[in-house]
């Protein structure tokens, strides 16, 4: 058996597991890896300005392509630094894998030098993580780390490796397979729960199917547009189940939730069954827990047992992972044999009261002369991008309106934190997606706050020579929670309006890239031209009218059918 | 409602502290908590008391097994269960006490296991029904210290974890 020193066994892992790239920043702690990586040569290593554009980079290759992205950091700040990106992670189910360096064995718990407890301080917002005291057991948490980030619902793992332990020599006995006594995740979901479903589905004159982003983690799409087409009926999405289900097709009803549109807040609250796949019904997308769906029965197919029932009471619960429960689902259908068109006629009625939802409240927004609306903005790189781009969102309105006006036909194209509702992911996640798909247009929507917030990985993208494109959607506003208090605080806008802002054009032009700036209508679709072909990484600001708001809105804590509307 | 669970958790560093910061975090209460080894010394036996009504008590055993740590998890006042908890209790013994405890402590078949000449330490075992009584008997006499171990349990018969 070979013997490794614990720096080289990471480096081995990294290789083992088919990473081909981690996103870190070095320091004391951790410079025994950096340097076996170094001397290894296989990993490319892209080195951020801020660890935790490190943790959302990684977070953005994980989403982008459905594989684990690894970071790396040294200990004390550099791991604290990542947490906020490792909660970002947890919040969404994304997989990843996050080394930090720590202090060696000897000098833990003394307030050594760059010492933290990043174990004690990520345990609640990651799915597991190690302190590694013994060189001997570090093949097997490797190992053990990858398949619990990517297994059953996914989410970040954290090794935290004292520098002693890297140096010291031990076995390398990297197993292929691994089995956990205390953790298998339930995948194969039980059929008689599925044919119960299936009778509800029976029953029902007024499903909807209501999807998360557990269908685009486990890559469920192909067979939720089956469910969906076979039976005919209505799909709406949360913001993380974006792209699971084509945006423009004809039984999409687009976002639901505080933000959603009103035909879908109308649907669900209307609804006589509720598929749910895959999605946790959260706060947002309920709205009052009390006044929601009150007629409806529910089917809810979740990986994770936790997610149902918590809640609202299910009828139906199906543990499992989505892509194989929608297959036997779409299976019991097609034997059942009834054909399109009788599910078609039965269901018609319910359609026809949508299209009138659909009809009377469509998404829209004001257009005023001489101003640049957000939301303009977004529908020209739509049209620009033809929906093939793969979009990072910031957080808060420019994040909403994204949601809102661009059609997702695919999964894995929008990268958004949904859970955690990080400002400052956008950008770095898009760094990360980008480095997955080198030839793929990836596009940053950000506002001019959260943009703010992890400015430096510019400096990043330069370094890799990344052509992120950046759309800032500038209102001088921390726009979201200044609509919040139009809204609901008698306009008192407090701590929310920037008087300084940076020249972004000037700012691009600092770190090397281009910058361009529309302050008309009319010059919005020629910014966004010359900002997505011009080479490079490039910031396009749009000046927009400062105070317009994302609507529909639901108030937190009101019922989703009493929305706020244009 | 009260509920015991039994636990089987991974004998690793943390695995208690991913349990504890479970229940604080997610606003759940814990109204005792054992810890020990079992005979397989790869594992430990955690007998948590808890309260909530069947919502919460079927998110915390979920929760629970959610942890990668957490082997089993068993609401074993589902069934018949035997629960005992352990208590020492320093009294005060004085001229005209000393015997009226000693008798108590006969009555409740508890041990007397430290004297002094102020003093009795009696050892009580039984359930938390016995282990008030005792205590409430013995206040007027004068409780000078009370240490508890909180309730262990396991299910009657047949049944094992």
């Amino acid at each position: 058996m070979e013997k490794l020193p614990g720096k080289q066994m990471v480096v081995e892992a990294l290789k083992r597991e088919g990473v081909d790239v981690v996103f870190g920043f070095p320091g004391g702690a951790i410079i025994d890896v950096y340097d076996a990586m170094e001397k290894d040569g296989n990993i490319k290593h892209v080195l951020v300005r801020h660890e935790q554009g490190a943790a959302h980079a990684a977070d953005g290759y994980a989403r982008a392509t459905g594989k684990v992205g690894v970071c790396i950091a040294t200990s004390g700040p550099g791991a604290t630094n990542t947490v906020t990106g490792i909660a970002t992670a947890y919040m969404d189910s994304i997989p990843i894998v996050v080394f930090t360096g720590q202090v060696p064995t000897s000098l833990i718990g003394n307030d050594a030098f760059q010492e933290v407890d990043i174990v004690g301080i990520t345990r609640p917002c990651t799915k597991h993580n190690y302190l590694v005291k013994d060189v001997k057991k570090l093949p097997r948490i490797l190992k053990e780390a990858f398949y619990i980030a990517r297994s059953g619902r996914p989410g970040p793992v954290l090794i935290d490796l004292p520098k002693d332990v890297q140096n010291q020599v031990a076995e390398f006995d990297y197993p292929d397979k691994i089995k956990l006594r205390s953790y298998n995740p339930v995948v194969e979901p039980h059929t008689r729960q599925i044919e119960r479903a299936f009778k509800l589905i029976e029953k029902s004159k007024q499903p909807i199917i209501y999807v998360g982003g557990g269908v685009i983690i486990s890559n469920a799409h192909k067979e939720l547009r089956k469910l969906a087409e076979s039976i005919y009926a209505p799909v709406t999405m949360t913001l993380m189940g974006l792209g699971a289900f084509p945006g423009t097709h004809e039984q999409s009803l687009g976002m639901l939730g505080m933000h959603g549109t009103y035909c879908a807040n109308m649907t669900m609250a209307n609804t006589d069954l509720i598929i749910a796949v895959g999605a946790r019904f959260d706060d947002r997308v309920t709205g009052k827990i009390e006044a929601f769906a009150p007629n409806a029965k529910i089917i809810h197919i979740d990986i994770d047992p936790t997610s149902i029932q918590k809640n609202v009471k299910v009828d139906v619960p199906i543990v499992g992972d989505c892509k194989r429960a929608l297959k036997k689902l779409v299976k019991v259908i097609e034997e059942d044999g009834r054909p399109k068109e009788v599910w078609q006629e039965r269901f018609q009625p319910w359609w026809d009261q949508i299209r009138a939802w659909a009809k009377r409240h469509p998404l829209t927004y004001k257009k005023e002369p001489g101003v640049i609306k957000p939301q303009y903005v977004i529908e020209k790189l739509y049209e620009l991008t033809k929906g093939k781009a793969i979009i990072t969102t910031e957080v808060g309105q420019n994040q909403m309106w994204t949601a809102q006006f661009y059609k997702f036909d695919e999964p894995r194209t929008l990268l958004t934190s949904g859970g955690l509702g990080t400002m400052g992911y956008g950008f770095p996640a898009a760094i990360g997606a980008q480095m997955a798909f080198p030839d793929k247009l990836v596009v940053d929507v950000a506002g001019d706050g959260s943009i703010q917030m992890n400015i430096q990985e510019m400096a990043t993208a330069m370094e890799q020579r990344l052509p992120v494109k950046i759309v800032i959607l500038n209102n001088q506003f921390l726009g979201m929670v200044r609509q919040w208090q139009e809204l609901f605080y008698d306009r008192r806008y407090a701590a929310t309006e920037f008087t300084v802002t940076p020249d972004f054009v000037k700012l691009a032009e600092a770190y090397g890239a281009k910058g361009f700036r529309a302050t008309k209508p009319e010059e919005v679709e020629e910014t966004l031209k010359k900002g997505l072909e011009a080479e490079g990484l490039t910031i396009m600001e749009f000046a927009i009218a400062r105070e317009e708001g994302v609507f529909p809105m639901v108030p937190a804590g009101k019922a989703t059918t009493e929305m706020l509307l244009v | 409602m009260k509920h015991t669970l039994s636990v089987l958790v991974e004998n690793e560093p943390g695995a208690l502290s991913r349990i504890t910061g479970l229940f604080s975090g997610r606003g759940f209460n814990i109204e005792s908590l054992c810890v020990a080894p079992t005979m397989d010394h790869t594992m430990s036996h955690l007998t948590l008391v808890t309260t909530g009504d069947e919502f919460i008590i079927e998110q915390i055993i979920k929760q629970l097994n959610r942890l990668i740590d957490v082997y089993k998890v068993v609401d074993i006042s589902e069934g018949e269960f035997v629960e005992r908890e352990m208590a020492l209790i320093k009294v005060k013994a004085e001229d005209e006490t000393r015997a009226e405890v000693l008798r108590m402590c006969d009555i409740f078949r508890c041990k007397v296991v430290d004297v002094s000449p102020k003093t009795y330490t009696i050892e009580v075992t039984g359930p938390k029904s016995k282990l008030k009584a005792v205590i409430e008997l013995l206040r007027p006499i004068g409780i000078k210290e009370i240490t508890r171990t909180g309730t262990i349990a396991m299910q009657r018969e047949k049944k094992s974890l």
